[in-house]
């Protein structure tokens, strides 16, 4: 199957029980709309032959079934909610991401996909029904047990377990997209002549340049022009 | 099928050696055949562009792959694992070997520590009675190491430290916030600081090259080609000469030798096709990496070289060691809450510490230096993973889920220092690689069999290092992260090959008994048989390989252009 049409399907089965399940119950700010093209269809960042069949080889892969695919967007959407400005979980394509890693990285298809089971079975014993089918606050009363890593029961620690991979997955799965990145406020990967730490920051800091460090430092207005050295390896431009 | 070319030279391997070779001799006028396993490639090239890419712009956001160990943005073709080019390893041994498949090889993603070796890492057998002296001193190199730093770009200072020496520097970047607090650190813990010495351009030292803008990615290969690769600085220079032909995607097989011995040419596979290629050439000059071309020379079988060219004394693949490495980072509450701003600097540290301090007193015989990490660095797989676990620190509760993890991410951004350090190895004759009788790769080439073990000496070095950072991680205000490894883990030295400064294996000497080159790098074996990459070094110091890698492939070119004027090759 080629990428377009399985993101498609991936659309289409996951449209309606997230309609139902989690937009309805969480007041997903996007009423309902899970991104579902966050990931790019071709990729032009240097990429090697072996590379992009690799890739098409794990966008081809089908490892989830639709019902683990809801459960993911159902925590996804727990973990970091769409009512924020910068939008949430849903809003920056996880689910279609987590898919896409898990199928990557081969040592994480295990624990993600028995979490789920366990999930589903400690949600059964709880409240009769596997995760995605259980009423939201009946959800939230099971992540409040297993999102502690200090909580001690021993029968809890293969969910707590999980939930950690998952707060970790959605956490950079959202952070490295372009509504984490404004999140966080992040300045960088921008062309710039760096001349030093801000003066406030400095001083908010009680930090200071010393000053015998700063004289040997790049005059950043003499930067363009070809440096040139006397014979005592002393710069003269 | 045969090239009816007479090359002057051919060189085998475009990296840091390589390059310097094919520069210094299409310079001097000299037809040259420049032969590289990996393709062609041009970081400026928007197809093979990594840098200034956004993390989204990748499916996995960045992650390590197999095909691409240091992240999916990092320049480097090659790894760890090569598809159809395995090696092999003795029982006891646990090697880890990296190797670039294109243009510039592993300059193209390498740190840019730029650290001339000083007059005593020549001689240390004279200081500690271990391994061996080089035959040449830093008085032989230094003209070599002053003329790349002018040619290629170094940012530094001049400090006149005994053992690292001063050079023709460009001006160093203004510490970041972090560096001022390891600053700090180092100056309460008495250990010394420097400006970093790294191959980036921060001012500009001609029109063809770009000047730095600090987007801290190195790693990926600069498109202004304002950091020193292989490629930009000496390759497309060198092919504008019209006397280079670059012979990509094909790989060296052997060196073809002569009824005297001499070399004829390199016989090579071109890896599209499959199909041979032989090259004739007055002189070969290897720099396929130290590894790579002392498996070059032991499959360069012949009536006249019977064990392999060079290899007449059993040398060939001995002495080979890397620089041992040990890391540790902690967390720094004067760093929670920081201000957000373009924090990206060079690719690397603006400052470090050479080692400070006289072995006479310690148990182990070879020093290290400590590179220093941390910062607001961009976002990529991995970012965000234990979010909010420096909580503890603080007395509050690790965990939980909803819009609150968004402020811990917040507070903790950047708030990590972390340290590393490299240090020297002593060379050892049972440390070797040689040929796996049993064992080919896709070309049917013979691959190398490695055996390696580190000694006591570098496992006491490992324990003082994790010292060392402790003290100074303390001192500037963090609070240690992960356990301290000790004995039962070697004290967290890193695995032998793991550096990535594996050299040693064509070493050079006055005695063809004990070494397989001699000073210029020429084989004792075969007068036109050149080895330019790290294979020569007797000692790897407590420095990062390259530079000394350059100014002895300088010499060594200027060596066999000389020899040539005088009709001696």
């Amino acid at each position: 199957m080629n990428k377009t049409s399985r993101r498609e399907t991936l659309k289409s089965l996951l449209l309606a029980p997230l309609a139902a399940g989690v937009a309805s119950t969480t007041g997903c700010a996007t009423g309902g709309a899970v991104n579902w093209n966050a990931l790019p269809l071709e990729y032009s960042y240097g990429r090697t032959e072996a590379e992009r069949q690799r890739d098409r080889e794990l966008f081809a892969e089908t490892y989830f079934s639709e019902h683990e695919l809801v459960t993911i967007a159902v925590l996804c959407d727990i973990i970091l909610p769409s009512d924020h400005p910068n939008g949430g979980a849903l809003d920056a394509g996880l689910p279609e991401f987590v898919e896409f890693i898990v199928k990557d990285r081969e040592n994480l298809k295990l624990p993600v996909r028995g979490g789920i089971a366990w999930l589903d079975s400690y949600a059964i014993s709880e409240f009769g029904a596997d995760f995605a089918n259980i009423s939201e606050t009946q959800r939230l009363a099971i992540c409040d047990r297993i999102a502690w890593p200090d909580v001690e029961d021993p029968a809890l620690q293969p969910g707590i377990r999980f939930f950690s991979l998952m707060r970790d997955l959605t956490l950079t799965g959202y952070y490295t997209t372009e509504q984490g990145f404004r999140d966080l406020g992040y300045q960088g990967n921008v062309a710039n002549v760096w001349d030093g730490v801000p003066e406030q920051t400095l001083q908010r800091h009680g930090m200071r340049y010393e000053p015998e460090w700063l004289e040997k430092c790049v005059d950043q207005s003499r930067r363009d022009i070809i440096a040139s050295w006397d014979d005592d390896m002393n710069l003269t431009s | 099928m045969s090239n009816a070319d007479q090359y002057d030279a051919i060189v085998v391997g475009s990296g840091a050696g390589g390059g310097m070779a094919t520069w210094a001799l299409a310079r001097a006028g000299l037809r040259v055949a420049l032969v590289e396993a990996g393709p062609w490639y041009d970081p400026a090239d928007e197809a093979q562009r990594t840098q200034f890419r956004y993390p989204w712009e990748s499916p996995r956001r960045g992650a390590s792959t197999r095909l691409r160990p240091f992240g999916d943005f990092n320049a480097c073709i090659g790894g760890w694992e090569l598809d159809g080019e395995p090696f092999t390893t003795a029982d006891d041994t646990d090697f880890m070997w990296w190797r670039a498949r294109m243009l510039g090889g592993r300059t193209n993603h390498w740190g840019r520590i730029s650290l001339r070796f000083g007059p005593l890492d020549f001689k240390r057998r004279e200081i500690d009675g271990l391994g061996d002296n080089w035959p040449i001193g830093y008085e032989d190199l230094k003209p070599w190491y002053d003329k790349v730093d002018k040619l290629v770009g170094v940012f530094g200072t001049n400090e006149g430290l005994p053992n690292d020496p001063d050079g023709f520097f460009l001006p160093p970047p203004k510490p970041r916030l972090h560096e001022l607090y390891y600053i700090r650190g180092a100056r309460r813990a008495g250990i010394p600081v420097y400006p970093s010495r790294l191959s980036i351009l921060t001012k500009r030292i001609n029109r063809e090259r770009g000047v730095c803008v600090y987007c801290r990615q190195c790693s990926r290969a600069c498109g202004l080609h304002a950091d020193f690769s292989s490629s930009t600085v000496l390759i497309y220079p060198a092919v504008a000469t019209g006397r280079v032909d670059v012979y990509s995607n094909t790989m060296a097989r052997k060196v073809d030798t002569g009824a005297d011995g001499r070399a004829t040419g390199v016989s090579c596979i071109d890896r599209e096709n499959r199909r041979e290629l032989r090259l004739n050439g007055r002189t070969v000059v290897l720099a396929a990496s130290a590894c790579s071309s002392a498996r070059i020379l032991l499959n360069s079988i012949s009536a006249q070289h019977a064990s392999g060219l060079g290899n007449s004394s059993g040398h060939v693949g001995r002495y080979l060691h890397d620089s041992t490495g040990a890391s540790r980072a902690a967390f720094l509450p004067e760093l929670m809450d920081r201000d957000i701003y373009n924090e990206d600097g060079v690719g690397g540290m603006h400052v470090y510490t050479p080692w400070w301090l006289e072995n006479a007193q310690l148990d182990f015989a070879r020093g290290y230096h400590l590179e220093i990490g941390g910062g607001m660095n961009m976002p990529s797989y991995g970012f965000g993973f234990a979010a909010n676990q420096y909580k503890r620190f603080l007395g509050e509760r690790v965990g939980g889920y909803g819009n609150g993890l968004r402020d811990d991410v917040r507070r903790f951004y950047g708030s990590r220092l972390s340290i590393a350090c490299r240090g020297e190895s002593v060379p050892q004759y049972s440390n070797y690689c040689e040929l796996d009788p049993n064992v080919v790769d896709e070309w049917g080439i013979p691959v190398l069999r490695f055996h390696y073990r580190w000694t006591g000496q570098e496992i006491n070095q490992a324990r003082h290092m994790q010292d060392t950072m402790e003290e100074l991680l303390e001192a500037a205000g963090g609070i240690l992260l992960g356990g301290k490894p000790g004995p039962e883990r070697q004290y967290g030295l890193t695995r032998p090959g793991e550096i990535i400064h594996e050299v040693g294996t064509t070493r050079m000497g006055d005695d063809p008994a004990t070494s397989v080159t001699n000073r210029f790098g020429q084989l004792h074996d075969a007068d036109n048989v050149f080895v330019a990459d790290a294979g020569t070094f007797v000692s790897q110091a407590d420095k990062n390989p390259t530079w000394t890698i350059l100014a002895l492939a300088w010499r060594t070119s200027e060596h066999i252009v000389e020899q040539m004027r005088q009709r001696n090759l």
